[in-house]
């Protein structure tokens, strides 16, 4: 009973503790006349066991979490953790040298692009084509957009989503799919309406921002918020201009009419992979080089110490409300996709949970990361989208949010810079945990901290 | 130019006969927000942080309530009696369930990140994370409806105030929220509980130095806050029924009301909360009633805009 210490038992207790969580997360739903039904049945429901026998869940989930906190035990108290962490350190030297190398990133880039565009040939399931586009690549666009505010600026925005229903319901107006007389007389196509919806959401954008961006960030978070709600609320209610609660008629699909080259996107969702597949594309190439000029260093900057950059010269408003009006222009370049794609839009579809879900896949993937954001919303959105489709056993649609909590909190407390941080945020965890001077690591001074 | 006036006379005329019973109703919502604005205040107050899962803290109360209720109540009257002490049981479970997860997501979702010395953005990460967690675990147990919460009492017209029935629900609400606003602010000014807050609100490291437990402290000023917001659900419930969303809107109103008032100061959110209100109750007589919440979202952009500081100014640690 030597090694039952203080801090193994709490080790021991968060363990029961999450052990209970888990069991009743994912558990059975109650209800009101039973209120504690769901509780109870989640301990008490019988399931398979490893699919030997039937099992009460309770004893189930509390040998998996034995295997696990054993498993967790023997791996700090044995060999095994130096031997990880040796092999870790002899490999990853060799292993930054080759992603370093410019052709090895370069073919791993390839390959990406070739596997997208071949995607549609390989999966062929007709639920799998359509969540690719609606669930999948424009929750990447979001995502890339929201990681510009979010990880670059480090602003947390919880109404991204009434960009994206501005973008959305601008498609709609332009394209006359609204109660709201059309500004041009005769139907036009969704392509138009992007440079109109990126106009307006760039103006709600900076009109929200102006006022609120010069406050503190939890109070940028709480307008944000009460946004997202009030564009809702007035989506809902003017009838006569957004449709209320029915949303739009029939949105066009998009074409294209360029003298002898005529297309139609239609029902079919391969080509609108296409089309969104190509706008990622753009978006990410804009980002990128976004993240490493003059505008992404200062949003590095307000994002490290406000005051510091202020201080060298950045004005911390006028960047902030770049990052935002920016960020809400992919939002509502995504919604004007989504206008075209899915033809009717309702306010329905425009709610905090859409926020938290884009949320999710940037913290996911890793704030200010943006191969990151893209990797967690695949990895986010596939599962997802893997448990609608083919649910386990007692999963129920709406226990999707449960978890997606869960993550977030998880995130924050294990790896709060995401699962692929951003290059930068490598440097400062490894400056963290080995306390090498940060303009060594930065290639910026040799050893003996002499310039190079 | 004539319509324009039309418009403000009519609706003037409207507010004119309206006037006192809006007020009423008014003030006795104010109670609820002002008692939700102080779990924002005191927390801020302590960590300089917004507690985002404060809506479910609020939610988790009603529903405790709700189900505690159902359960007396049954399908009787209660006496005279078993009213007073129904209601006053339901004011303390429904607190002792917000104080309780008030405890829960502070120790899970803030504790381990001020081990940590993270930056403020995980904090609020975490505490979104938690309050989305919990709303939808309550959908998910207790279903997705509104739960209509029959009171343990008679809820007549108690008396007219001008031309306004005051009825026993109102009643209630005042009673409780001025006992409980009270009882706080005694406790927080003179107490030696209250003087540690004090202390780690104004300054942490120092409070430290002199031998305040800072952990304990941040966990009792979440309790407190929690219990407040918690029986704030409970009268919530009384008047509107309890659902799974129902922290959501009434959070960010009490949050509107903390900051009008002055966040980090106890008796700025009593004025915050009965101030909103009664501003967004009288804003029926000019606005459709769905729009209400946009007049609060207004409100706060407003305070935000002319002064961020609130009515009372922040007075972080002095508590008054």
């Amino acid at each position: 009973m030597k090694n039952l210490n203080a801090s193994s038992l709490k080790r021991w207790g968060s363990l029961v503790a999450l052990y209970a969580i888990v069991t009743v997360m994912t558990g059975p739903p109650g209800n009101q006349s039973a209120p504690t039904l769901g509780f109870t049945s989640s301990f008490s429901e019988s399931v398979s066991f490893f699919g030997l026998f039937p099992a009460p869940r309770g004893l189930f989930f509390a040998v998996l979490f034995l295997i696990i906190g054993g498993g967790l035990a023997l791996y700090r108290r044995t060999a095994l953790k130096r031997v990880l962490s040796g092999a870790r350190t002899a490999v990853a030297p060799r292993y930054a040298a080759l992603t370093q190398r410019k052709a090895t990133r370069g073919v791993f880039y390839a390959i990406v692009i070739l596997v997208a565009i071949f995607l549609p040939h390989l999966v062929t399931d007709p639920f799998w084509q359509s969540a690719m586009v609606s669930q999948i690549a424009i929750y990447v666009l979001l995502a890339i957009g929201l990681n510009v505010v979010v990880g670059f600026a480090g602003l947390l925005d919880l109404g991204f989503v009434a960009f994206y229903a501005i973008g959305a319901y601008t498609t709609a107006w332009v394209t006359g799919a609204l109660p709201a007389a059309a500004p041009f007389h005769h139907a036009i196509n969704p392509f138009w309406a992007i440079p109109i919806a990126i106009v307006f959401v760039m103006i709600a954008g900076v009109v929200l921002g102006l006022p609120t961006l010069r406050l503190r960030g939890d109070y940028l978070a709480i307008v944000t918020l009460g946004f997202g709600e009030i564009v809702t609320i007035f989506l809902n209610n003017l009838y006569g201009v957004t449709g209320g609660s029915t949303g739009s008629n029939q949105i066009p699909h998009f074409s294209i009419h360029l003298g002898p080259l005529k297309y139609l996107w239609g029902l079919d969702p391969v080509p609108y992979y296409y089309l969104t597949l190509g706008f990622v594309v753009v978006f990410l190439v804009i980002f990128s080089a976004l993240e490493h000029s003059r505008v992404g260093r200062s949003w590095v900057a307000i994002r490290e110490d406000e005051i510091a950059a202020e201080s060298v010269g950045i004005n911390p408003l006028k960047y902030k409300v770049i990052a935002f009006a920016i960020g809400a222009a992919s939002a509502g370049f995504a919604g004007v996709i989504t206008g075209g794609q899915s033809l009717f839009i309702n306010p329905a579809t425009f709610t905090l949970s859409f926020s938290i879900n884009i949320l999710v896949l940037v913290i996911f993937g890793g704030m200010g990361s943006i191969i990151g954001v893209v990797v967690g919303s695949l990895i986010i959105q596939s599962v997802s989208m893997y448990l609608i489709h083919t649910p386990p056993a007692g999963f129920q649609n709406s226990d999707l949010y449960i978890y997606l909590g869960a993550l977030l909190i998880a995130m924050m407390i294990f790896r709060p810079a995401g699962i692929w941080p951003s290059k930068r945020r490598r440097r400062e965890i490894k400056f963290v945990a080995t306390g090498e001077e940060l303009d060594q690591i930065n290639g910026t001074s040799d050893v003996n901290g002499e310039p190079v | 130019m004539s319509g324009f006036f039309s418009y403000f006379t009519s609706h003037f005329a409207t507010l004119g006969h309206e006037f006192w019973p809006l007020l009423v109703g008014g003030l006795a919502t104010g109670f609820i927000y002002s008692m939700v604005a102080i779990g924002y205040t005191m927390v801020y107050g302590v960590l300089r942080l917004i507690n985002f899962a404060h809506s479910e803290v609020f939610m988790s109360g009603g529903f405790a309530s709700f189900f505690l209720t159902k359960w007396l109540v049954g399908s009787g009257t209660p006496s005279a009696w078993q009213s007073v002490l129904y209601v006053v049981l339901g004011v303390m479970v429904g607190g002792l369930a917000g104080a309780a997860i008030a405890a829960l997501v502070e120790r899970v979702a803030y504790r381990p990140l001020r081990r940590r010395k993270a930056p403020k953005l995980a904090y609020l990460i975490s505490a979104i994370g938690a309050s989305y967690f919990l709303f939808n675990l309550a959908a998910k147990e207790f279903g997705r409806i509104n739960f209509a919460m029959s009171p343990p009492f008679v809820n007549h017209a108690l008396f007219q105030f001008a031309n306004a029935p005051v009825e026993m629900l109102d009643v209630i609400t005042l009673v409780v929220g001025l006992l409980m606003l009270f009882g706080l602010d005694r406790l927080v000014s003179k107490s030696k509980l209250g003087r540690s807050i004090r202390a780690v609100a104004q300054d942490a490291e120092t409070a430290s130095l002199m031998g305040v437990n800072i952990d304990r402290t941040i966990a009792v000023t979440f309790l407190l806050g929690g219990f407040l917001g918690g029986a704030a659900g409970y009268l919530f419930g009384l008047k509107f029924g309890v659902v799974y969303t129902m922290g959501f809107t009434p959070a960010l109103k009490a949050f509107t009301a903390a900051v009008l008032g002055g966040i980090g100061n106890l008796r700025g959110a009593l004025i915050g909360g009965l101030l909103l209100g009664v501003v967004e109750s009288l804003s029926v007589a000019f606005v459709n009633g769905a729009y209400i919440d946009v007049v609060s979202f207004g409100v706060l952009v407003l305070v935000l805009l002319v002064r961020p500081t609130g009515i009372l100014g922040e007075s972080l640690g002095r508590a008054a």
